[in-house]
């Protein structure tokens, strides 16, 4: 995959000696110091990334973080001070107003915090706005719009206003009149901030579920890390400005950059982050027709396992725990007991997508969990203990380590800044 | 002891100079020129309602009143504009009638465009405003003495004063109901694209209508209020009805005239406060809600069914 958009060392300075505050950042003066002597705010410092066609990125931050401000210089609606902002290789922040609109009105569409509905026109108007102003045929615009609307299961309501609709409705409508220019990039800036949590949830689906046929660039912007988590394939956590860390949620999580990020994913639901395939590992199996329980036992105690997935060629035939193995194996005496007699036939499976909290039952059964892939082979095996290892917080000791591995590159970064 | 004991400024003098030895002799042949298209429109309109019969014209205007204003307004034009006819007033107030949609036309044309420039110009507001300011707070009669030097006397002279009285409003609540249109929605006009222009057209201005609309009818009442004045520079209509009352001290004709111009305003006023608020979403009426208080299981009258 290329990347669609790349944003090169960009900086944005409100006020009216940009210049000055530039200098000063460059000596590695704070944000606070910079206002507090020149009266001109940071709003975004040294950012860049880069965002990889059909993917979702997401920004995260709390207000005064500058993800509004990073997602508004985009598509232009805020210049930034100094870099460059690519998209497929066009420079938004320094290309003309003309371009820029042509842009605005063929690749890059954007969702709001506050819908922002056009109150006067009907919800089809408001769904066909962009492309009237592109300048398409009424009739043209209007099915198009319609079949947005019907994307987001409103096509019924296309002659209401938008007062008429609740909040959750009035966003897919402003989610429709993004996606009805069929744009490649859609910027969406925290459009589920002002919703309750339930329709929220509900709109975080849908948008997946959305995006599984799209494969549209999103840019997602929200203060909320869950929310992050959830959508992000990848997040760019922002803080006063500056990017902090950027990561699948994963790394974030399993590796915050610093106490900031730290503190952030504390609260986080990690059963909700992490796949079965992070904890999964390497089976250790028997061949249900070549080994015996006396195998078996041997195995387990060597890797110090409580149970053995046991394959009847490539297929998985069952599971024996060590205690049956042994017990059986001691009550034999000499004779070999053959595996199919001690094995259960009923074991947990999941596949490696599966979130960690979707493993509760299965692991909570002592049983280790078989992970397939899609052809139903034995892929690796999650022992019960790995899912509640992972989900515990780490120790202080390794939290440490991985903080000052995560600040390493900043510091590269400090010293660049002080070399120019 | 005072600084005038020392130096006196020949105000009064410079501006006499100023206008009379500057301003009309050089400047006479465009103030004239300015007056053509006004005597166009007056000419016209006035025409047009002198010829259109009374009875006529009462029911346009009961059915206007009727569309914005409601039924109750309805019946009072009709009552009030019968009782103007019945006093003898009817001419007078058809030619008062002309004149202030005369005024309050060239106010919109001259008022909206300034409007909209000082709301996309912060240069222009700068200079706009205390022009406006000036505009509100010079007493009228002052400015009547150059009027009539330019313009001469009559009715587009009276025409000019009232526009220059009543220009301020349409100006500043354009400009204001502009700037207040909200700032999400400017942003999402530009993140698709629009240019200024469909900026103006499809967001800006349809948005600003009830606050321009507003605007609109504080320029009408002023323009009402003017007109006695500006009957003083010639202008005709009620405004002469009253003066000649006031000069023959003729109470009644004086009375007559100050009704018959209270009638018009009132029935402008209502008519034009309606403009604005037609965008509005459909109300619940009273009717309706007492319905529904009666109804079991009191559900609410939903318009449009608000599911969640």
């Amino acid at each position: 995959m290329s990347a669609k958009l790349k944003v090169k060392k960009v900086f944005k300075i409100f006020g009216n000696r940009p210049k000055e505050a530039l200098a000063l950042l460059a000596e590695g003066k704070s944000k606070e110091t910079i206002f507090q002597t020149t009266s001109q705010t940071v709003g975004v410092q040294d950012a860049s990334f880069e965002v990889d066609e059909g993917q979702i990125f997401v920004i995260m931050g709390l207000s005064g973080s500058g993800k509004s401000t990073m997602v508004r210089m985009l598509n232009g609606l805020i210049r930034p001070t100094s870099g460059e902002i690519l998209i497929d290789g066009v420079d938004v922040a320094s290309c003309s107003g003309a371009k820029l609109r042509d842009i605005r009105r063929n690749k890059i569409a954007m969702v709001f915090q506050h819908f922002a509905l056009f109150p006067h026109r009907t919800i089809l108007e408001n769904a066909a706005y962009g492309l009237k102003v592109k300048g398409v045929p009424a009739a043209e615009r209007n099915a198009k719009a319609l079949a947005a609307l019907e994307q987001v299961g409103l096509a019924s309501w296309a002659q209401s206003k938008p007062s008429d609709l609740s909040g959750g409705m009035q966003q897919r409508v402003g989610l429709a009149r993004g996606l009805a220019t069929d744009p490649e990039v859609l910027l969406m800036d925290e459009p589920f901030g002002a919703l309750d949590p339930l329709i929220r949830r509900e709109m975080q689906d849908e948008l997946l579920a959305l995006q599984a046929t799209m494969k549209k660039t999103i840019i997602f912007i929200t203060h909320d890390l869950s929310e992050a988590l959830l959508l992000g394939d990848k997040i760019a956590i922002m803080k006063d400005g500056r990017v902090v860390q950027i990561g699948t949620a994963q790394e974030i999580v399993s590796n915050p950059a610093d106490d900031y990020v730290a503190a952030f994913v504390a609260d986080i639901d990690r059963g909700r982050v992490f796949t079965a395939d992070t904890v999964s590992s390497e089976p250790a199996v028997m061949q249900l027709n070549s080994d015996t329980a006396c195998d078996a036992v041997k195995t387990m105690e060597d890797h110090n396992l409580n149970a053995v997935y046991v394959m009847d060629g490539e297929e998985i035939a069952g599971v024996v725990t060590y205690q049956q193995a042994a017990t059986a194996d001691r009550e034999s005496g000499e004779a070999e007991v053959h595996l199919s007699d001690v094995m259960q036939t009923e074991y947990p499976t999941a596949d490696g997508d599966t979130q960690l909290a979707d493993l509760y039952g299965a692991a909570s059964g002592g049983l280790p969990i078989a992970i397939t892939d899609a052809d139903n082979r034995l892929v690796g095996v999650v022992a019960p203990e790995a899912v509640f290892a992972q989900l515990s917080v780490p120790s202080e000791n390794a939290e440490g380590e991985d903080a000052a591995e995560a600040v390493a590159p900043e510091n590269t970064e400090l010293v660049l800044d002080d070399a120019r | 002891m005072s600084p005038s004991d020392f130096l006196v400024i020949p105000f009064d003098e410079w501006v006499t100079a100023f206008v009379r030895g500057w301003l009309v002799p050089n400047f006479r042949p465009f103030f004239r020129a300015v007056q053509v298209p006004i005597t166009q429109v007056l000419n016209g309109l006035d025409a047009f309602f002198a010829f259109v019969p009374m009875l006529l014209t009462t029911a346009a205007f009961a059915l206007l009143a009727l569309k914005f204003a409601g039924r109750g307004m309805a019946i009072f034009t009709i009552v009030g504009f019968v009782f103007i006819d019945l006093i003898g007033l009817w001419p007078q107030t058809m030619a008062t009638l002309a004149m202030i949609i005369t005024s309050v036309l060239f106010c919109a044309v001259i008022g909206i465009p300034l409007g909209i420039l000082a709301a996309r110009n912060e240069m222009t507001w700068k200079v706009l405003r205390p022009t406006l300011d000036v505009m509100q707070t010079i007493p009228s009669f002052v400015y009547l003495v150059p009027i009539v030097m330019l313009f001469g006397v009559g009715m587009a002279p009276g025409i000019i004063a009232t526009v220059i009285f009543a220009l301020p409003p349409i100006v500043r609540l354009t400009n204001l109901g502009i700037r207040n249109v909200r700032g999400d929605l400017i942003e999402a006009a530009e993140a698709f694209g629009s240019t200024p222009l469909q900026m103006l057209f499809e967001v800006q201005l349809p948005l600003a209508m009830r606050t321009i609309m507003a605007g609109l009818n504080q320029t009408l009442m002023l323009a009402l209020s003017m007109v006695v004045i500006a009957a003083l520079i010639g202008a005709g209509g009620l405004g002469l009805t009253v003066n000649t009352g006031l000069g023959r001290l003729d109470v009644g004709q004086a009375t007559a005239g100050g009704v018959g111009i209270v009638i018009l305003a009132i029935v402008l006023d209502r008519i034009t406060q309606g403009f604005g608020v037609q965008n509005k979403v459909p109300s619940i009426s009273l009717r309706q809600t007492l319905v529904s208080m009666f109804r079991p299981r009191a559900s609410t009258p939903v318009l449009n069914g608000k599911a969640a």
